[in-house]
């Protein structure tokens, strides 16, 4: 699913360059479920993001379910989020006028799906994530705990091939923390969509098939869980 | 298409901060408001001063003798004389360039003692002996009956046209003028027509105090011989009544025995002139407008433009995670640009719709109150330029949220997410 080989991303501001990424070589096949676990600076968000085509690689080979990224326009990096990956954030990063539903179903948006359709959509995902009865709520007046659910619906309601989650429960308590990885890793052995969870909390880690431990901008350590 | 999710965005938008939409709003709205004010403003001016002239043929000239100034061909200075019938063939044979010519006596008048008497009414007013042709030049409106014609000059007929005034003055209410008899300095006339002026104001009041008979009965009746009180002559299409100004003026000097040199024998009037420099003056005018009214459009605009950069700039993290998920940078300069030129549109239709709901208002109490104003008419502005009004500002509008909407996209989705 995904592929890549050799990566490097130097950061520049000013006369100081910052080598992040030296030289990084993954494989996930589909359907796995990975953990990414690193001090805070090792150069694992800036992975994830690359993965997630929110930032460009400097060098180095990225394969995303056969389609070689590289060198693209934001037309065509925003079609390729859109309809491949889904995000779930640390602070959620709902929008804030829309209530749940409509944020569930905003990716259904941006391909064009009427706004009856969609919001259907949406409405069965939010059942599954036990949140129908707050469809019609604003983001702020719902918990950490139902909004992360509400982002992972909202994740899921284009199926995507892979969920890319940057500290999906850094914001939370640890009893909601397993809830969410209880729905994630439901997700998928169901659903079979293939995951990438970065995190610095090891009981997070554990329930991962895989962790992998990036430190100074290499992966020095793969573990099977 | 309507798109409800775009419309939600932008009332959250403008909603969020009200102070500050509505400011912004108030740039535009005051920028089309006062181009439609001092357009609407200018426009009654102008209507004003040209009613003034009437439907009176602006390329014309007047002329009339007055004294000479220089000793010429054994005369002294000083020395009076009057036009003569002959003259006028001679000047329309001289001169090709001349479409009317028409010779004019006058008797008496205006502010002077009583000329014109009805039974025991009376008043004073200005009598005037025409040809037909002078309805062309200088048209009245006809009420009543008709002008002075052909045979009324051929035959010398004592017929008369009187002024609205004349008969308010020296008829009753209902009574019908026409075929009715005056005396004018002792001598009956048949009145044959009743008109008003096509001028407002005091000049309306002037042309409506006064009598036109035929110029033949004029010079006979008062025995003027064959004397002209004064030429009134327009050009024909094209040709600057300058032209025949100069001509008539040099011919006339010729055949009355005028040094060439002396340019205070004949005294002559060009309302061309006049004109133009009414209508430079106006042009002016309106240019000045669109300069201040476009100015001060802009700086709305460009408030526009500048509220637009702060929105981008509060929301981009927003903007990141709508990119996040498959937002393309069509669809985020589309919503940003869709927001300012209705921003601009909104406001700036306000405006349009206050500027000429003013000048209606302005119109109709001018109309109410029956102010006879001779400076000011029928303020408004023409259908098109507020059309083009309306177009200018959805341009603009858009054009403000170009650069804040190319702003938004050309930060990288990451950096977006990551902005706080």
């Amino acid at each position: 699913m995904i592929n890549i080989s050799n990566i490097h991303k130097t950061y520049v501001t000013g006369n100081n360059k910052l080598h992040v990424l030296k030289g990084i070589n993954l494989r996930v096949e589909a359907g796995e479920m990975i953990s990414v676990m690193g001090a805070s600076g090792s150069g694992k968000s800036t992975l994830l993001n690359i993965l997630g085509i929110l930032d460009n690689h400097d060098h180095g080979e990225y394969i995303l379910n056969g389609i070689r990224i590289e060198n693209l326009n934001e037309r065509k990096a925003a079609q390729l989020r859109n309809k491949y990956l889904g995000f779930v954030f640390q602070s959620f990063n709902l929008v804030s006028f829309k209530n749940a539903m409509e944020n569930v179903a905003l990716p259904l948006y941006y391909q064009s799906v009427k706004r009856k359709k969609r919001n259907a959509i949406a409405m069965e995902f939010l059942e599954r994530m036990g949140l129908s009865e707050w469809a019609q709520h604003l983001p702020n007046e719902l918990s950490g705990g139902q909004k992360q659910r509400i982002a992972i619906a909202r994740a899921l309601i284009a199926k995507p091939k892979v969920i890319l989650a940057d500290e999906p429960t850094g914001a939370l308590d640890s009893v909601t923390s397993q809830e969410v990885m209880d729905i994630l890793t439901d997700i998928n052995k169901k659903e079979n969509i293939t995951m990438l969870i970065v995190t610095h909390e090891h009981d997070i880690a554990k329930r991962t098939q895989k962790t992998i431990r990036i430190t100074d901008g290499m992966i020095t350590e793969t573990v099977i869980n | 298409m309507f798109d409800l999710d775009r419309w939600q965005e932008i009332y959250h938008v403008l909603r969020k901060n009200k102070l500050r939409t509505f400011l912004t709003a108030f740039g535009v709205f005051w920028g089309i408001f006062m181009l439609v004010v001092m357009m609407g403003s200018g426009e009654g001016l102008r209507n004003g001063i040209s009613q003034n002239f009437g439907d009176m043929a602006t390329n014309s000239v007047f002329i009339w003798a007055q004294q000479t100034s220089v000793p010429y061909k054994g005369f002294t200075r000083g020395r009076r004389f009057d036009y003569e019938n002959a003259d006028v063939r001679a000047l329309s044979e001289a001169i090709p360039e001349i479409k009317y010519l028409a010779p004019r006596t006058n008797v008496g008048g205006y502010n002077g003692s009583s000329n014109v008497i009805r039974g025991l009414k009376s008043g004073a007013f200005q009598i005037f002996g025409d040809y037909p042709v002078f309805d062309s030049i200088d048209p009245v409106n006809l009420l009543q009956g008709r002008f002075i014609n052909e045979l009324d000059v051929k035959e010398k007929r004592k017929v008369v046209v009187i002024g609205q005034r004349v008969k308010e003055l020296l008829f009753e209410k209902d009574e019908n003028p026409i075929n009715k008899y005056i005396q004018i300095n002792g001598v009956y006339f048949n009145v044959v027509g009743l008109f008003s002026s096509k001028r407002t104001g005091e000049a309306a009041s002037y042309d409506n105090q006064r009598l036109h008979m035929p110029f033949t009965t004029c010079q006979k009746t008062f025995n003027m011989g064959d004397a002209i009180g004064f030429f009134n002559i327009t050009s024909k299409n094209g040709i600057p009544v300058a032209v025949v100004e100069e001509k008539a003026i040099r011919v006339l000097k010729k055949r009355h025995a005028v040094a060439p040199s002396d340019d205070a024998a004949i005294g002559h009037f060009n309302l061309e002139v006049e004109y133009k420099k009414m209508v430079g003056l106006f042009f002016g005018i309106r240019v000045l407008v669109w300069i201040v009214g476009i100015g001060t459009l802009l700086a709305g605009v460009i408030g526009v433009s500048n509220i637009m950069l702060v929105v981008v700039k509060e929301r981009t993290k927003e903007i990141g995670i709508q990119r996040a998920l498959g937002a393309t940078p069509r669809i985020i300069i589309s919503q940003i640009m869709t927001e300012s030129v209705v921003l601009t549109t909104f406001s700036g239709y306000f405006g349009l719709t206050l500027g000429v709901g003013l000048l209606e208002l302005i119109n109709y109490l001018l109309e109410k109150s029956g102010a006879d104003t001779e400076m000011f008419l029928h303020p408004g502005i023409n259908f098109n330029v507020a059309i083009i009004a309306l177009a200018i500002l959805v341009v603009a509008g858009a054009i403000a949220g170009l650069v804040p909407a190319r702003k938004a996209v050309s930060v990288k989705p990451i950096d977006a997410l990551r902005y706080e």
